[in-house]
C-alpha cells in the first residue's frame, strides 16, 4: 500500500464527549505512552491533568513582563524627568515619582499583556501553517463538537498496529492512521 | 459560585435556553458569518453608518483645511465638544472590558454571550474616542509628538502632566482590548475556517485562526493568558477612567479640582457602557433571532448593573454639590449655583433628569424584562452621559474666577457634524462586526452547554 510508504505521523482516535476524551488521555498515559497530545473544541478541564501536564510558564513569563515593563517605564520617566529634559518649577525637586505612577502602572500593564499573547502564541508554536492533524477528514469536528487524542509515532513506545488496538480498546468511535 | 444558576431558585431563567448542543451552538453563531445573505436590515444599518462615517470625513477634511478654528472652541473655553466626546465614547467603552473581564474573574457565566460584541463595541468606541484629542491638537499629523521618542528637537513629554498619562492609558487600553478580542477569537476563527465552504472564507479565517487546532496543551497556556489578561485589564479599566478624570481633577478649576472624580468617573462609564451594551444587544437579538443566547436573563441582569451605577453616579453629582457648599469657597459655591442657576442651567436639569430620575423605574422587574421600556431608558442614558460631560467641561470653564474672564460657549455645525460623524464610524464598525465575525463567542458558548459538563473534574 503507498499509504505505509508515506511516514506516519501517528493514531489518531475519535470521541464524543469529554468525559470519554478525559479518561481516554488519563489511560494513554497510564499505558506508558509519553508523545501524544489531546484535541478539543473547547478548553476541558481535567485533560491537562489527565496528561500529566503540571503548570505552564506563561504565568511567570508575564510576571517577568510586567516587572520589565514597570521598571522600564520608571526608567525613561526618571530619566526623561532629571536628565534629558528637566524642567525646574519653582525648584520642585526633578525626581517626583510620586507623578511617574500612572504611566508606570500603563507600561507595567502593557508589557504583561503582550508578553502573555505573544509569549502563550510563542510557546504554543502558533501560528502554523501545516499540521499533520489536519489530514485527518474528520479532524473538520475537532471545532466544532468532538474530541480527540493521538499517540504520536515519535513516542519510543510506539507501534502501529498496538497503538491502534489499543486505542479501539478505549471505547473510540474511529480510530485513524495520521499521514505527517 | 458556580455556573448552576437555576438551583438558586426556579424563579432565575438560565444563560443559555435549554435544549442546545456543541453542534447547534456552533451552527447557530458561524452560520451568520458564513452562510447567511444579510437581510435588509443589515443593509439599512450598515447604510445609515456609511453615511455618517462620510460626514466625519467631510467635517475632518475641513478641519484638516481650516484647523480649530472652525469650531465653536474660544477662551476661556478651550475645551469642548472635542474632550466632551472623547469622555463620552471612552466611558461607553468601559463596559466591554468590564463584561469580558470582571466578569470573568466573578465566574459569572452570563456574560459569556454578550463579552464578544461588548468587546468589540469598546474597541470601536475606543477608536471614536482616541479620534478627538488627536483632532484636537489642531495638527493631527503631529500626534507622534505626544509618545516618547528621541527626536531632533531634543524635546521629551512631561510625565508630571496628566495629559501624558492620558496618552498612555488611553493607547494601553486600545491595545490591551485588541489583544483580548483577538485571543478570544482565535478558537472561533479556527472552527470558522473548518466549517467554510468557500476558498475565500476559508483563507482568510484560516490565516486568522493562526492554525489553532484545539490542543489540550495549547488549551492549558491558552486559558491561563486569557486568565491573566482579565486579571490584568480590570485594574487597566479603572485607571483608564481615573486618568481621564485626573485630566480634570488636577486642575485648579472649580468643578474639576474635586477628589470624587476619579470613582465617579469609573462609575459613570460603566453606566454608560452598560446602556450602549443594551442599545445594541436589545434590536441585535431580534434582528438576528438569538433570543436563546441573550436572553431575557442578560438584559435584567445588566438593567440591575445599570441601575447600581446609575445611583452611584448620582451619589456623585450630590457630593458634588455638597462639597461645594462645606467647602465655604466663593469660587466652589458660585460655580454649583452657575451650574444650577447660570446659563447653561438647563444642560443641568436635562442631566438630572436623563441620569437621575429616567432611571428610576428599573427597580421594577416588569420595566426591567420589558426591552421595548428598557430601550427608551438606555437612549434617556446615552444622552445623560453626553450631558454630564458637557456640565463639567463646558460650565466650569464658562464661568471661573474673575468675572471679566467669563465667556460663553455655542458649538458650530463642524463640533456637531463632528460628533454625529463618529457615531457613523462607529455604526459602520460595528455592522461589519456583525458580518464577519461571530457576534458570541461560540467557543465559550460550548462550555454551557449541558453535555460540556465533565462529571470527572467538573466545568469551572
Amino acid at each position: 500500500m503507498i499509504a505505509q510508504s508515506q511516514p506516519l505521523y501517528g493514531v489518531m482516535a475519535e470521541f464524543k464527549t469529554p468525559d470519554d476524551y478525559v479518561s481516554a488521555l488519563r489511560k494513554i498515559r497510564a499505558a506508558g505512552y509519553t508523545c501524544f497530545d489531546g484535541y478539543s473544541p473547547l478548553p476541558v478541564h481535567g485533560a491537562s491533568e489527565a496528561m500529566g501536564i503540571e503548570g505552564n510558564p506563561v504565568s511567570l513569563m508575564v510576571l517577568i513582563g510586567g516587572i520589565l515593563g514597570g521598571l522600564g517605564g520608571f526608567s525613561l520617566a526618571t530619566w526623561v524627568s532629571i536628565v534629558a529634559y528637566p524642567v525646574n518649577i519653582g525648584g520642585r525637586p526633578l525626581f517626583s515619582w510620586q507623578a511617574f505612577i500612572p504611566p508606570v502602572f500603563e507600561t507595567t500593564i502593557l508589557l504583561a499583556a503582550l508578553t502573555a499573547v505573544f509569549g502563550m502564541f510563542a510557546i504554543n508554536g502558533l501560528p502554523l501553517h501545516y499540521h499533520p492533524v489536519f489530514n485527518v477528514p474528520a479532524f473538520a469536528r475537532a471545532s466544532v463538537d468532538r474530541f480527540f487524542v493521538c499517540i504520536e509515532a515519535t513516542d519510543p513506545k510506539f507501534d502501529l498496529a498496538t497503538a491502534k488496538s489499543f486505542l479501539t480498546g478505549l471505547g473510540s468511535t474511529e480510530v485513524s492512521e495520521v499521514k505527517s | 459560585m458556580s455556573s448552576h444558576a437555576s438551583q438558586h431558585g426556579p424563579q432565575i431563567a438560565p444563560v443559555l435556553a435549554p435544549g442546545h448542543s456543541f453542534e447547534s451552538v456552533t451552527a447557530d453563531i458561524a452560520d451568520i458569518v458564513l452562510d447567511r445573505k444579510q437581510g435588509k436590515n443589515w443593509w439599512v444599518g450598515f447604510g445609515i453608518g456609511l453615511v455618517l462615517l462620510n460626514v466625519l470625513m467631510m467635517a475632518v477634511t475641513y478641519l484638516l483645511v481650516k484647523g480649530t478654528g472652525i469650531w465653536g472652541i474660544n477662551n476661556p473655553v478651550g475645551w469642548a465638544f472635542a474632550i466632551i466626546n472623547f469622555v463620552w465614547w471612552i466611558g461607553i467603552g468601559h463596559a466591554g472590558t468590564l463584561i469580558s473581564a470582571i466578569l470573568l474573574l466573578l465566574n459569572q457565566d452570563w456574560r459569556t454571550s454578550i463579552n464578544r460584541f461588548a468587546e468589540a463595541m469598546t474597541l470601536f468606541a475606543v477608536a471614536c474616542a482616541g479620534m478627538f484629542p488627536i483632532l484636537h491638537t489642531g495638527r493631527p499629523w503631529l500626534a507622534f509628538w505626544l509618545f516618547p521618542f528621541p527626536n531632533s528637537m531634543e524635546m521629551w513629554p512631561n510625565f508630571r502632566s496628566p495629559l501624558v498619562w492620558d496618552v498612555f492609558a488611553v493607547s494601553t487600553y486600545a491595545t490591551v482590548s485588541a489583544l483580548f478580542w483577538f485571543v478570544g477569537l482565535v478558537p472561533d476563527f479556527a472552527t470558522l475556517r473548518d466549517r467554510a465552504t468557500s476558498k475565500v472564507q476559508q483563507t482568510v479565517y484560516g490565516v486568522l485562526a493562526l492554525g489553532w487546532r484545539g490542543s489540550a496543551r495549547h488549551w492549558d497556556r491558552y486559558e491561563t493568558a486569557y486568565l491573566l489578561l482579565a486579571g490584568l485589564s480590570t485594574p487597566l479599566v479603572v485607571s483608564v477612567h481615573s486618568v481621564v478624570s485626573f485630566d480634570f481633577a488636577i486642575a485648579v478649576i472649580p468643578g474639576w479640582h474635586a477628589t470624587i472624580f476619579p470613582p465617579y468617573f469609573v462609575a459613570g462609564a460603566v453606566y454608560a457602557g452598560f446602556a450602549m451594551v443594551l442599545t445594541i444587544a436589545i434590536p441585535l437579538r431580534v434582528a438576528y433571532g438569538i433570543k436563546d443566547y441573550i436572553t431575557d436573563r442578560h438584559l435584567d441582569l445588566m438593567a440591575r448593573v445599570m441601575l447600581a451605577t446609575g445611583l452611584f453616579v448620582s451619589y456623585g453629582y450630590a457630593t458634588e454639590a455638597f462639597m461645594a457648599w462645606f467647602s465655604a469657597n466663593v469660587y466652589e459655591i458660585f460655580m454649583m449655583e452657575n451650574r444650577m442657576w447660570g446659563p447653561s442651567s438647563w444642560s443641568y436639569w436635562a442631566l438630572i433628569a436623563c441620569n437621575g430620575l429616567a432611571i428610576q423605574p428599573l427597580w421594577s422587574q416588569k420595566v426591567r424584562s420589558s426591552p421595548i421600556a428598557l430601550f427608551i431608558i438606555c437612549m434617556f442614558v446615552n444622552v445623560g452621559m453626553w450631558l454630564e460631560r458637557f456640565v463639567i467641561v463646558a460650565t466650569s470653564l464658562q464661568h471661573d474666577f474673575m468675572p471679566s474672564a467669563w465667556g460663553m460657549y455655542y458649538p458650530t455645525i463642524w463640533d456637531i457634524l463632528t460628533f454625529i460623524g463618529t457615531i457613523g464610524l462607529f455604526v459602520t464598525l460595528l455592522f461589519l462586526f456583525i458580518r464577519f465575525l461571530p457576534m458570541i463567542s461560540i467557543f465559550e458558548m460550548r462550555t454551557l452547554v449541558p453535555e460540556a459538563k465533565s462529571k470527572e473534574g467538573g466545568h469551572h
